[in-house]
């Protein structure tokens, strides 16, 4: 690790100013930046940690039924508090990595970072979510914009995400065997207007919606609807753990089985 | 009523409390006053040529005291191994230099090229970023077979080729291809046994001291064997002479084998100490220990089987490549070759074998002996096509491995050596019985409700343990002996302290060695002691490898423990004045035969150091005798295992349902450590069958190189294990009967588990005879298509 210097602010607006210094970085939980860091991998001059803003913490639900949840809210909190008002998402949070992890990481960091395995963006793509920053409001599907990269501007700070409630829905997660990152995981959403199916550590594009399969899904949502679906191999990861085919198949397993469990 | 005290007690655990309540005290957790940190420039090249390195930027940067390269280490020694294999034409195994810093070459990703040192691991890290390195990449040799190809790049310039050795061993190759010829059927099967990362859970350490008042250095690191390490270290690297050469191995988290071998960190920093005269210390970070412990397996083998009508087994021949990486490690060449090929035979008296390994150079991180060390490679390409075979003659493969079982002890294999004592047949009784195989088939019913497939796999082992008489190792290559030695130190009130050759790096030999001298002594284990691990306090013994502690070491404990006990005897006869031959010892009292008289242990004790009455014209005063004890065979421990998975049809992926071993380890000293060992054990073996893969892409670049990537099991991956140890045919060689139990799990389990894979596989229709490890989800799911 390298030096740096290190704020740690009490209100976003602080958080944003002190974000404009160069080469400054946001840290959220750390559970990708600490890491780096320790690898000398990444060079910030200082590390603004977003976990000290009050403001950013917590899960309510609007009066609009959305689950808002604070960009600085650690994944075992969404896991304890959303577990009644949006239980697919509460599960979600539940079993990202260990107990470590879900007291460290943040919902926020996990959508900046958009790590093309990470559980997160699945639930945030597939809920039709408005991820909030300090500056504006994003819809989740102009959101993501490939592995790694988001439509967040340099220095801008998720500060909450709301989460429509669908009527059912369900997370299914084909964890690869060393990481237990998502191999591919799939999270599916049945609202009102139409069925979500969002897709995560599949493909190189990171997380995408799977629209084949949420049409058929919106028009029958049941497995047998999209048994004879499948999304090709082309672009998809190929790595020691899953061959692009091997991902491909999976996309339709985990469909399949997170609508059998959203009901 | 199972014991509470001695030999047969599950005695708990003692130095469980310190490592569970943070006391221990590791290697890391020892600082010497005025030390100096070490970071180790290494190559992220797979094979390249050294142009040039500039340190001068480097030198001048805040903190640095010395940056060393290869050029420091010219006129010195370079790591030793520390066994010579003899070829098929009698010619010596090829045995090229190993620098403790890259000279010339580098030779594969993470090999050493500079080292800086500093006032601080930080500065340290920055200075050598500064440090410039120009190297010249070159094409690598990576996969086994190309490398032995003509054109194929060359890992070391001044040899011929790759190739290190190409051994052949066992029966007459005339005679075994002539078996084969009337054969009525032949089973061929071709496999790899994967590469793998040993994984201690704590890295390895080395602090290097040098005292300039007595001319004397201390290497203090986290090794299972610290005489080796002076032995090697001293003789054959720095030319420090054993009496100016400590090394202390601590308390250590965890060897499975990776930390027997002698490292260049371990030199460097005894050597930079002496150069700089302040201590040097390195701790190695988790990416490290990936890149430098010497990593494990990486056996491809072809093996045929010859069965006759009846399908007795006539003949085995086997062709293994075996990869040692760039460089011999300690151990290396013998992995493959003596502790391989003389385990081809199993538990059956096939009798005719032939082994044939070739050892090949590549560019890849040296590979030596790891849980098993060629036990487990012989095990599963036996064990394997032993079942494939059972397939293709449609019979039982239990009833096949019963059928061909060694029932008859001494029994001398083809492969040189005799297996004293064993009852396969009691083994596989007794696993029939704990993994109710009988209720198998109604499992399977259930499983495939549910949509799951089921599958059973048997299998039997023999392992080797306790390498030994030294004489003969010697004939095969070892330039080390294989005896060890115990030093039992009676106090004057009667505690002991029991120094030992063996060493603890998570055993429990700290409450399994006492029980041993309490059970013969009559004394409570509380007033016993062992201390190991220091090479300035115990006598010169061999460490702890290949389940050899308490069969060998623990033979010279008792031959030590004897000696008490006999001139206790004498010292008591006087006291009571009574005849020698009369004196007994019972629950810590002598006793006069025929009379009411006794004397308490604690008084003849302290009659030896205070002796006042006492008999001094016979016998010398103190309490304290040295055994060195080296066996005159190994001992085998074997047994059947048995495991049952669940395939998901639609991902591939296995889950591990059932485990049962039936262990036969002759005389157990504590039957819950040695529960917890084959636990461990197997945990390893399901580790390697279904989930770890070291893994390097065709330039090298290590792809599985942090936990990121390489799968290690965890405590949801396998399941409540039931294992037995009731079957118990003692050594008869040892006075303790005893046989070895650390390495059988991870010798017996992974040919279970695969196994039980191809028949969950087959049970659906599914084509497929074998699956190479690990038995992945994708790997399987992609063996389901066709």
């Amino acid at each position: 690790m390298y030096a740096f210097d290190f704020e740690k602010p009490s209100t976003v607006a602080d958080a944003v100013a002190a974000l404009k210094a160069e080469e400054a970085q946001p840290l959220g939980g750390g559970q990708t930046l600490i890491p780096t860091l320790k690898q000398r991998l990444a060079m910030p001059s200082k590390l603004v940690s977003l976990t000290g803003i009050d403001e950013m913490k917590g899960v309510c639900v609007a009066d609009d039924g959305a689950v808002c949840i604070g960009g600085a809210t650690p994944h075992a909190v969404v896991a304890r508090e959303a577990a009644k008002s949006y239980p697919a998402l509460a599960s979600l949070a539940a079993n990202i990595g260990d107990p470590a992890v879900r007291n460290r990481g943040t919902i926020g960091g996990s959508l900046a970072n958009n790590d093309p395995s990470a559980c997160y963006p699945a639930a945030a793509l597939g809920s039709g979510a408005t991820i909030v920053t300090n500056a504006r409001e994003i819809a989740a599907d102009d959101y993501f914009q490939g592995m790694f990269a988001t439509a967040l501007d340099e220095g801008e700070i998720i500060t909450e995400v709301r989460f429509p409630v669908p009527e059912k829905a369900a997370y299914m997660k084909f964890e690869q065997p060393a990481s237990r990152f998502a191999l591919t995981a799939v999270f599916v959403a049945k609202y009102a207007d139409g069925v979500r199916v969002a897709v995560t550590g599949a493909s190189e594009e990171g997380v995408f919606r799977w629209t084949e399969a949420e049409e058929a899904l919106s028009s029958n949502f049941s497995p047998d609807a999209v048994a004879g679906l499948s999304v090709p191999a082309d672009g998809m990861i190929g790595d020691l753990h899953g061959t692009p085919a091997y991902r491909a198949h999976l996309v339709g397993v985990m469909t399949k089985r997170a609508v059998a469990a959203a009901g | 009523m199972p014991k509470d005290h001695g030999i047969g007690a599950s005695s708990k655990r003692r130095e469980d409390v310190r490592f569970l309540t943070g006391a221990g005290q590791y290697t890391d957790d020892i600082n010497v006053q005025g030390q100096t940190y070490v970071h180790f420039i290494r190559s992220d090249v797979a094979h390249g040529r050294i142009n040039g390195i500039n340190t001068s930027a480097a030198e001048a940067m805040p903190g640095v005291i010395r940056i060393f390269t290869g050029a420091d280490f010219e006129g010195i020694g370079g790591l030793p191994c520390g066994w010579q294999v003899t070829d098929r034409h009698g010619e010596p195994m090829k045995e090229p230099a190993h620098p403790v810093l890259a000279q010339g070459k580098v030779r594969h990703v993470g090999d050493p090229i500079a080292a800086v040192v500093a006032e601080s691991y930080a500065k340290a890290r920055d200075a050598a970023e500064a440090v410039e390195v120009d190297i010249e990449e070159l094409p690598a040799a990576i996969d086994m077979k190309a490398a032995l190809e003509g054109n194929a790049p060359k890992v070391h310039d001044d040899l011929a080729d790759n190739l290190c050795y190409d051994w052949a061993f066992g029966s007459d190759a005339a005679e075994v291809d002539a078996a084969f010829s009337n054969a009525a059927h032949v089973t061929t099967l071709e496999l790899v046994n994967q590469r793998l990362v040993a994984n201690p859970m704590e890295p390895r350490v080395a602090v290097g001291d040098f005292s300039r008042a007595t001319d004397e250095s201390t290497l203090y690191t986290t090794s299972q064997n610290p005489h080796v390490i002076r032995l090697l270290m001293g003789a054959f690297v720095l030319g420090i002479p054993e009496h100016k050469l400590r090394v202390v191995a601590p308390d250590v988290g965890g060897g499975f084998g990776s930390k027997i071998f002698h490292y260049a960190e371990e030199a460097f920093c005894t050597f930079a100490a002496r150069q700089i005269n302040r201590p040097v210390k390195w701790t190695a970070s988790r990416s490290e220990a990936f890149l430098s412990d010497a990593q494990g397996r990486d056996h491809v083998t072809k093996i045929e089987l010859a069965l006759d009508a009846d399908n007795n087994f006539t003949a085995l021949r086997t062709e293994t490549y075996a990869n040692m990486g760039a460089y011999l490690s300690t151990f290396a060449p013998s992995v493959p070759t003596w502790l391989h090929g003389t385990l081809m035979a199993g538990n059956y008296k096939t009798p005719l074998i032939h082994v044939n390994v070739k050892a090949v150079f590549t560019n890849t991180v040296p590979v030596d002996a790891y849980r098993g060390a060629g036990r487990p490679e012989a095990t599963y390409q036996l064990e394997r096509v032993i079942d494939k075979a059972a397939r293709e003659r449609g019979v039982d493969p239990i009833a096949l491995r019963r059928q061909n079982f060694v029932t008859e002890f001494p029994y001398a294999t083809p492969v040189a050596v005799e297996y004293d004592t064993g009852d396969y047949v009691a083994t596989m009784d007794k696993l029939e019985e704990i993994a109710d195989i009988a209720g198998f088939e109604a499992r399977r019913k259930e499983s495939e409700a549910r949509g799951k497939l089921r599958g059973l796999g048997v299998n039997c082992y023999i392992e080797a343990c306790g390498i030994a008489p030294s004489n003969l190792v010697g004939q095969l290559g070892a330039r080390a002996g294989l005896y060890d030695a115990a030093t039992v130190r009676v106090n004057a009130t009667g505690t002991i302290s029991v120094m030992v050759g063996a060493h603890s790096h998570g055993q429990g030999h700290e409450t399994a060695f006492p029980q041993v001298v309490a059970e013969m002594l009559g004394i409570d284990e509380s007033m016993i002691d062992i201390v190991h691990g220091d090479s300035s306090k115990i006598p010169f013994g061999m460490g702890t490898y290949g389940s050899r502690s308490i069969a060998v070491c623990g033979s010279a404990m008792v031959r030590a423990t004897e000696k008490i006990i006999a001139k206790a005897k004498k010292i008591a006869a006087h006291l009571m004045e009574a005849s020698e031959a009369d004196i007994g010892i019972k629950d810590g009292q002598f006793t006069v035969a025929g009379t009411d008289k006794s004397v308490a242990w604690g008084d003849v004790t302290l009659a030896a150091y205070v002796p006042h009455n006492y008999p001094l014209e016979e016998i010398e005063p103190g309490l304290e005798e040295t055994a060195f004890y080296d066996p005159s065979n190994f001992t085998y421990p074997a047994g059947a295992y048995a495991c049952e998975v669940e395939v998901d049809p639609d991902t591939g992926k296995v889950t591990v349902e059932r485990f049962a071993a039936a262990d036969d380890f002759g005389n157990i000293i504590n039957p819950m450590i040695v529960d917890g060992q084959v636990h461990g054990g197997i945990g390893q073996g399901i580790g390697q069958a279904l989930m770890e893969n070291c893994a390097y892409d065709e330039n090298g670049q290590l792809i599985s190189a942090s936990y990121m990537d390489y799968a290690m099991p965890r405590a949801d991956d396998v399941p409540f294990y039931t294992v037995d140890h009731s079957c118990q045919t003692p050594c008869t060689h040892n006075p303790l009967g005893v046989k070895g139990c650390g390495e059988a799990g991870a010798i017996g389990s992974p040919p279970a588990v695969i196994n039980a894979v191809v028949d969950a596989l087959q049970s659906a229709g599914h084509n497929v005879t074998h699956i190479d490890m690990p038995a992945s989800p994708q790997r399987v799911w992609a063996a389901m298509q066709g």
